[in-house]
This record gives structure tokens, C-alpha cells and sequence, in this order.
């Protein structure tokens, strides 16, 4: 009896794992032959990353060689282009007129890498990262001394490359569109994390980064040109920004071709003799560009061809970078979503970041960074869709914590560990140190068991295992954690703790700070992420980018929401004083755009309410043509120095309180701070100006200007303390910029100055700024260095510099309603 | 089956953030996700009206800026506290190849 003739069309991953899995079920069923367009034997194409990073050679990733062909009886065409397919004659057609007829034909013809149509692309020395001989293009490349590499794509193929071009000793830039490295795979946690490993191991990246031309000298290329004028200089340049099914043959012949080779679940393509694996595939509308499905297809195209029944049902997919030392981790929900539930874990010692999604009791996704061990296992449980509520408790720390207690409830769990199992890594107690320092001083509380054992004094990421230890051995002994509260849900650490470990730690951007101090989400909240942004401006001035998707809308719009949504404008006017032209360009401006209300405010300013916000870069375009600025009535930051008269009118003034008033707020303006702070300097001690309410006053006297601290005119009414009596202006200005940089500095975010005053006391406060000079001019350098780039008017940047110009008018005006669920 | 209109590009909004799009029955808004999800709500807290678009948006959530309710940005409703007290309409949304597009306008009653 004659063999079927199977004839498979591409000898990659695909083609040949096809071949493999059919001689595995039926080794003498078919007489096979296959083409291939590159001119070598089957190799592993995903191992081409150790290749170029030095780390396989060629012979390594080899999956099947001469050999393998010979002894299965196997016809290899290897280097023949096929250049049609007759599915009415059923023969393939190839190069130089070559005919070989099929029963059976299996197209695995891949995908193309994707090329960005950037002018310039056609330089030598552009290349794709897809085969050999790219690589060998690559490597050639960093043969010469000094050689850079950019990389367009930050995806997993382009991370790969950029490290293996970094290994053979090139400087390698990676350019991506997104704000996130891998944003397919990666939330923004576990995109940082890759972000910092991969600048320790020499590839640089550039995020948010567009595209405009490949420039070149000679035909060859030399750079990339970015849209926001910057070239970075390359002798090398790979596109990495994905792949597209090839299905050109297969559209050629006749078949159904959508984005790839339409098949069914048994493989089939539209003709009944030809069937499709691999990435030049769609099914069920899905196109796949990892291995794993493709084991799945072979498969299920091998039980068909075998006499079985072929049932590919589609893949669920994860991901990990095979970047040395670098465990990377992800798949399926990775970034939540409705109804699903986010089990964080951080460990900032080890940097490891673990997000594990749960949905409906199961788990739903997981993306790991540090340590990608339980990958596979999470892998599995979602697969599966096993119920995890019963290991909801222990899930996050891995297989083998939780399989070693399952079956029990945390509490028993707790109960049932070892005395030798360790509680806290940081400080390398165990559960046996804990409940014998319990039970032997009679600790009741975790203050008690944190202050005689350490455990979970340290990061404190181990507290709730520390509670459960706890309460494990008193039972309703047990008293409830007081202390110092915690920022907010996303964190068990104090406003305190985070303050310090920022400057300790140079913790310089948001997820810098979440990873090191753990946070439990993955972007925190509208309560930690004000305030996280303002301690990072605090402590880098200058160097750390304002966020302002973390500032409330007051801080980000630089006007005041009211109750309809529309914003009050307020102008400043410098101590309070103003002139003839001022008020005419502000009656100017309330005409023109039909400003509602306008009112005198308790500071001494003009509000403008009622201001519509598509309106805001205008009225603020027309006040600073007459010389004024934002009066920052929104910020948690310097707002009023409110004055009386002083000795310039008054027959009591002493001294020029109104010159003081404008020379501190001309010093001061533009300070962001933890709340807001109001000034006021009067003139003598009648105290017109009202300064002994106010966050500092000053209050002049014949002999010279007495500072005052912490008063309150709000939810709490509170009379300033006196700190000390200064003799000039001068003197005046640098201790009060020294309290206030003594604030800034320490202050919890929203916690106004007479709060922070009662928390570290007046005595602290003195000590610091008035009785230690050094100290006070340190605090005020800092204070003069933080405000060198603080102030900017941010009104002129957004009224006629064009900064967020997007964020005053609507992204789009639609004539009619839109249909609402 | 709806038709879906182009509001324009998902990077005009920003990650961790919101825009408006203006309707003859008032202002959508469209939220952007820290992991490149897009959302789109009527621009009103179901609380005292306050415009979501202006809030700081979290996780898949944002916080309301007159009285920091907190609303599900998939489901409109409250959560927290004030779960239960009322919903945000949802408007039907979608990305294709980079741009958001909301259900096709219907004619208001």
C-alpha cells in the first residue's frame, strides 16, 4: 500500500513540532517532505536571545538536526522559496518549477516582523529580530569598538535583544511608545522594576517615546530621530515592534484568510486537505505570537491527521523574559479588572513585586517580578480554574507555604506552624522567639512584641503575621494595633516612616516608593498619591516630575472646583495691595466672559467665581497681560500674606508692614507644602492684620518684628505661640523661611502647621530655627534651592505656553446624547 | 447593534487620568486606566453631580472631587462607604487600533 503524501509548507517551530507529534502517534503512516525558506536545518527561533546574548551558541538551540530528517524519512527542501499552491491539482509549487503532490499540506508559513514605515527604513543596518541571520547582523555590529544600539519596542523580543546587544558590549537604547515596558504583560508596578534591572545590566530605555525618522550617512544608518527633536545615535537599529501572521501564500491559493489563516478547532483550514499551525494562524479570531500555543495546535493537528479527533480549544497565555537574572512572570487578567480582587505582594529587600488577580474564588492572572518561581503554579490554578478560597490567605507566598498549610484556616494555619518557621525576614525572628516572648513578659500588644522582639519593626510587611502569631497565643488578649497610623489602605507605614525612608532609601519617582515601602495596590489611591507626590517634590527638588494625574483638581487645573463644576480664579495681589489698572483688567476680564460672582476674599484678594473651565487658559491670557499671576488660592502651598498699612499711613504702624508682607510673599510664592499656609505681618501689636490666626505672623514692634507660629482660624480656632523677636526684615525672612522649610520637610501631607506644632512641639521648633544658626541657614538653603525651581506662574505656562492643553477642553464635541447603559 | 463614534485617540487621555466629551445632553468621561484600560461614564457623581472627569483616578476607580466618593469606573456605582447610594450611567466604550470610540449618539428624548 502506497503512504499519504503530507507535505508541510515551513520549517520552523511550528511545521516541525507538527511532524514531530504525528510520527509520535503514527510513525509510518505518511511519505513527508517539507519546505523551508531559510537554507539550515529546525532550530529553536524563541532561544535566539541567548544567542545573541552570548549565552547559546547556534548548535545549542538546533531542535532537530540532519539526522532527524534522514532517519524519519523526510524530504528536507531547506532554502526553497514555494511559490504556490494548486488545491485543485493539490501540489505545491516551489522555486525553479519543483512539483510535489499532497494528500495531505500543512501550512506553516509563520509571521513577518512588523516594520514601522519610518523614512529611512531601508538603511543597512536596520534590522528585525526574527531569524540567524539578523542576529548574525547584530552581532556583527557590536564587533566594532564603542558601538550603540537603539531598539524600537519595548516589548518582550525587544527587551531581549537590547540585553543580548548590551551583553556583547554595546550601549543599547530601548524606545518605547508606551509609558510601560512590556505594558502587554506588565502592570506599572512590575514595569518599573524591569525598567531599574534592566538599567543595571545596560540597556536604557526611553518610555512615551514616538518615532519620526531613521536617519543615515552613506546608506547607512547612524541614528533615530525622536518627534521631540532628540537623535539617538546608533550603528545598529532593530524593529521590535511585533509580527503579522504570513498568510500571503495561503490568500494566494484561494483559502480564507482574514489577519491569518482562518482554521477550526481541529486545524482545518477552508479546504479540507490543508490544514495550518503556528503563528500564521487565526483561530477562533485569535492570532498567537508565544510557543505555548503552538505546542497546543501541533497537537490537536496531530490527533486529526492520526485518526483522532483534533480539538484545539485556543490557549490561555503567560509570559516570561529570558533576560539573565531577571525572573519576569505574567498572564492571563494580569491588571484586574471588574469584580476581580488584587492580593499584592512587595518585597522591597529582595525587589520582588507578586500581583495575583483573583475572580469568582479563582485565579485570573498573576504578574510576578523578583521571583517568578510559583508562575507555573499560578499558571496552573488559573487553567484549571480551581476554587482558591481556601488558600485566599496564603495564596501570594508561593506553592510551598500554602500546600504546607493547607486544608487549615489562616488562624490554625498560623497555629499549626513550626516554632523554627520564620516570621520576619527583616529582623530573622521566628514564630518560636514570638510566643515565647509572649507567654514568658506577658506582652499583650504588637507595639510590645515589635518593641522586645523586632519582629515586623523593620518593613513591617510580616505585621499581619505578626497579629495572627499573636493572637494565635492569647486569644482575646490579643489588643489591636495602636500607634502611629498608616498613610492610608494601600500601606501599614505611617506619613513618618515613608518621609524618611525617601531621603534614606533616594526613592525617587511613585512606584520607586511603592515598591520599597510595599504597597499592597498597584497605583495606590486618590488619599496616598497627593501625598506621596508632594514628599517626592519636597525632598528632589528640581529632579522629580510633578505627577499631576496624582494632584487634585484644584492643584492640577490651578483654579479652585466649585459645587457645579465650574472654577473661581483668584489673582495675586502682592500683600494685598493693588492698583487702579489691576482692578480694571479684572473688571475687564469678569465682563468678557460673563463671570457671575465676583468677591473680596478674607486674604485680601479679588475670587472670580463661576469661571467654566474651557475658559480658564483665556481669563488667565488676559490677567497676566496686565502683570499678574496665580494667587495659588488652591494649593497646599504658600497662598496669602495678608498686611495692614503699617508706618507707611498709619499713626500707629512702627514699622513697614505692608513692604514685609510683599517681600515675603514675592520670596515665598509658587511653595508647595503638606497644607496650606497663610501669612500676615501687621504693623503693630493692634494686630490689623489679624496675624495671630494665621499659619505664621508677624507682628512689628518699635524694636524690631516678633514671629509667630501655628495659629488656626478654620475647623479648629487656635491663637499663634511666639516664637522669638527678630531685629530686621532681613532676619525676619530667613527664620520664617526656615519654619516653613522646617515644615515643608516634615509635615504630614494635610496636616496644617499648628497640627505639625503640636506634634513635635514649639521647643523642637525653636531649637532647630532659632537657637542653632547653622541649622537655620541650612533649612533656609534648602528652602531658597527648592524655590529656584518652584517658581513658575503656572497660569502663563497653561494660558499662552501651551502646557496640558488638553486638559481645558473636551477631547471631542458630539451634536447628539450618547446612549447610556 | 450599536454604531461607535471616534472621540480621538487613547493617549489623549492620560494614563491616570480623564477627558471630557462634550454631548448635546452633557459631558462624558472618558477615563484611562493605569493599565491601559479605557472607561467611559456620564460626567456626573451620582452624589451631588460632581464631574468625575476632574477626579484623581486610581485602579479602576476615581475619586470624586467635591466629596471623594469613590466610583467603579466599570459599573458606575459607589463603592466603600457610599456603596449602594445611587449609580453613574455607563456609555458604552471600545478601543480600536489606538482610538476611542463611544456608542453612536442616540437622538435625546
Amino acid at each position: 500500500m502506497t503512504k499519504e503524501k503530507l507535505v508541510v509548507i515551513g520549517n520552523g517551530m511550528a511545521g516541525c513540532r507538527a511532524v514531530e507529534e504525528i510520527l509520535k502517534r503514527d510513525p509510518s503512516r505518511y511519505e513527508i517532505s517539507i519546505f523551508g525558506a531559510e537554507p539550515r536545518v529546525n532550530y529553536n527561533r524563541i532561544m535566539l536571545s541567548p544567542v545573541l546574548a552570548g549565552e547559546k551558541t547556534f548548535d545549542d538551540i538546533v531542535i532537530n538536526d540532519e539526522a532527524w530528517y534522514r532517519d524519519n524519512g523526510i524530504t528536507l527542501h531547506a532554502g526553497r522559496w514555494v511559490t504556490g499552491v494548486d488545491l485543485e491539482g493539490r501540489k505545491v509549487i516551489a522555486e525553479g518549477g519543483l512539483e510535489v503532490a499532497y494528500d495531505k499540506l500543512i501550512l506553516a508559513t509563520g509571521s513577518d516582523p512588523f516594520r514601522l514605515p519610518l523614512p529611512g527604513a531601508d538603511l543597512s543596518g536596520v534590522v528585525t529580530f526574527r531569524d540567524l541571520d539578523d542576529v548574525d547582523a547584530m552581532i556583527a555590529a557590536s564587533a566594532k569598538p564603542g558601538a550603540r544600539a537603539v531598539v524600537i519596542g519595548g516589548g518582550l523580543l525587544g527587551l531581549e535583544a537590547a540585553y543580548g546587544l548590551a551583553r556583547r558590549g554595546m550601549g543599547a537604547t530601548v524606545v518605547h511608545l508606551m509609558d510601560v515596558l512590556m505594558e502587554r504583560q506588565l502592570d506599572e508596578s512590575a514595569g518599573y522594576l524591569l525598567r531599574e534591572a534592566l538599567l543595571e545590566r545596560g540597556v536604557e530605555t526611553v518610555l512615551g517615546a514616538h518615532s519620526e525618522a531613521i536617519v543615515g550617512e552613506d546608506g547607512k544608518v547612524t541614528g533615530l530621530k525622536l518627534k521631540d527633536g532628540r537623535t539617538l545615535p546608533c550603528d545598529i537599529l532593530v524593529m521590535a515592534v511585533g509580527i503579522r501572521p504570513n498568510a500571503a501564500l495561503a490568500k494566494t491559493a484561494g483559502l480564507q484568510v482574514n489577519r491569518g489563516v482562518i482554521v477550526d478547532d481541529a486545524m482545518r483550514t477552508s479546504d479540507p486537505a490543508v490544514f495550518s499551525v503556528g503563528e500564521c494562524v487565526e483561530h477562533r479570531g485569535n492570532c498567537y505570537g508565544l510557543v505555548a500555543p503552538i505546542w497546543d495546535m501541533c497537537r490537536a493537528l496531530a490527533e486529526e491527521l492520526t485518526d483522532g479527533a483534533g480539538a484545539y480549544a485556543g490557549s490561555v497565555l503567560s509570559t516570561r523574559l529570558k533576560v539573565s537574572g531577571v525572573d519576569v512572570f505574567s498572564a492571563g487578567k494580569f491588571a484586574g479588572g471588574e469584580g476581580c480582587e488584587d492580593i499584592v505582594f512587595r518585597d522591597a529587600g529582595r525587589g520582588v513585586y507578586k500581583r495575583v488577580v483573583i475572580e469568582d474564588g479563582k485565579v485570573a492572572g498573576a504578574v510576578l517580578f523578583g521571583d517568578a518561581a510559583d508562575g507555573g503554579w499560578y499558571f496552573d490554578l488559573m487553567k484549571a480554574g480551581t476554587d482558591v478560597a481556601d488558600i485566599r490567605d496564603t495564596i501570594i507566598f508561593g506553592q510551598a507555604i500554602t500546600e504546607g498549610l493547607s486544608g487549615l484556616d489562616p488562624s490554625a494555619a498560623v497555629a499549626a506552624m513550626p516554632d523554627t518557621q520564620e516570621i520576619c525576614g527583616c529582623n530573622g525572628v521566628c514564630k518560636g522567639a514570638i510566643t515565647s516572648a509572649i507567654t514568658t513578659q506577658g506582652l499583650t500588644s504588637l507595639d510590645d512584641v515589635r518593641a522586645v522582639t523586632k519582629a515586623s519593626a523593620s518593613c513591617g510587611s510580616c505585621t499581619p503575621l505578626v497579629e495572627q502569631v499573636i493572637r494565635a497565643t492569647l486569644g482575646d488578649g490579643f489588643k489591636a494595633q495602636t500607634g502611629p497610623k498608616p498613610m492610608c489602605k494601600c500601606t501599614h507605614h505611617p506619613h513618618g516612616v515613608v518621609r524618611e525612608a525617601i531621603l534614606a532609601q533616594d526613592l525617587k519617582s511613585m512606584p520607586a516608593v511603592m515598591q520599597a515601602m510595599e504597597w499592597t495596590t498597584p497605583d495606590g489611591c486618590a488619599s496616598c498619591r497627593p501625598a506621596l507626590n508632594y514628599y517626592l517634590l519636597c525632598a528632589w527638588p528640581g529632579e522629580y516630575k510633578d505627577d499631576s494625574q496624582s494632584r487634585f483638581i484644584n492643584e492640577r487645573v490651578h483654579a479652585n472646583i466649585q459645587k457645579d463644576g465650574t472654577y473661581s480664579v483668584v489673582p495675586r495681589m502682592w500683600g494685598g495691595m493693588t492698583t487702579p489698572d489691576e482692578l480694571r483688567a479684572i473688571a475687564d476680564v469678569a465682563d468678557k466672559y460673563a463671570i457671575p460672582s465676583v468677591k473680596v476674599t478674607g486674604g485680601q484678594r479679588i475670587d472670580l467665581l463661576g469661571v467654566k473651565k474651557d475658559d480658564l487658559p483665556a481669563v488667565w491670557a488676559d490677567l497676566n497681560a496686565a502683570g499678574m499671576v496665580s494667587g495659588h488660592a488652591y494649593a497646599k502651598g504658600l497662598r496669602t500674606v495678608k498686611t495692614c498699612v503699617g508706618s507707611d499711613w498709619c499713626r500707629f504702624g512702627t514699622q513697614d508692614s505692608t513692604g514685609l508682607g510683599i517681600k515675603l510673599e514675592k520670596f515665598m510664592w509658587g511653595s508647595w507644602a503638606p497644607a496650606k499656609v497663610k501669612l500676615a505681618v501687621s504693623g503693630c501689636p493692634r494686630n490689623c492684620a489679624e496675624s495671630t490666626c494665621k499659619d505664621i505672623g508677624v507682628i512689628c514692634v518699635d524694636s524690631g518684628y516678633e514671629i509667630h507660629v501655628g495659629g488656626a482660624a478654620g475647623l479648629h480656632i487656635q491663637g499663634t505661640q511666639l516664637l522669638t523677636k527678630v531685629a530686621t526684615e532681613e532676619e525676619a525672612i530667613q527664620l520664617i523661611s526656615a519654619v516653613m522649610q522646617m515644615y515643608r520637610e516634615g509635615g504630614w501631607y494635610l496636616e496644617r502647621i499648628y497640627k505639625w506644632m503640636a506634634r513635635v512641639g514649639l521647643d523642637t521648633i525653636r531649637a532647630a530655627t532659632v537657637e542653632d544658626l547653622d541649622n537655620r541657614a541650612a533649612l533656609f538653603a534648602r528652602f531658597v534651592k527648592s524655590q529656584e525651581t518652584a517658581q513658575v506662574d503656572p497660569w502663563a505656562e497653561r494660558a499662552s505656553k501651551g502646557v496640558e492643553a488638553g486638559e481645558f477642553k473636551p477631547m471631542a464635541t458630539l451634536p447628539m446624547g450618547m446612549a447610556a447603559e | 447593534m450599536p454604531a461607535w463614534h471616534d472621540v480621538g485617540a487613547v493617549t489623549d487621555i492620560p494614563e491616570r487620568g480623564s477627558r471630557r466629551v462634550a454631548t448635546a445632553q452633557g459631558d462624558v468621561a472618558v477615563f484611562r486606566t493605569s493599565d491601559g484600560q479605557v472607561f467611559a461614564l456620564v460626567d456626573r457623581c451620582p452624589h451631588k453631580h460632581g464631574p468625575l472627569s476632574q477626579g484623581i483616578v486610581h485602579g479602576h476607580g476615581v475619586t470624586c472631587p467635591l466629596h471623594s466618593w469613590v466610583i467603579d469606573l466599570k459599573t458606575g456605582h459607589p463603592t466603600g462607604a457610599d456603596a449602594g447610594k445611587g449609580c453613574t450611567p455607563v456609555v458604552p466604550v471600545r478601543v480600536q487600533d489606538g482610538r476611542v470610540l463611544l456608542a453612536q449618539p442616540v437622538m435625546a428624548d
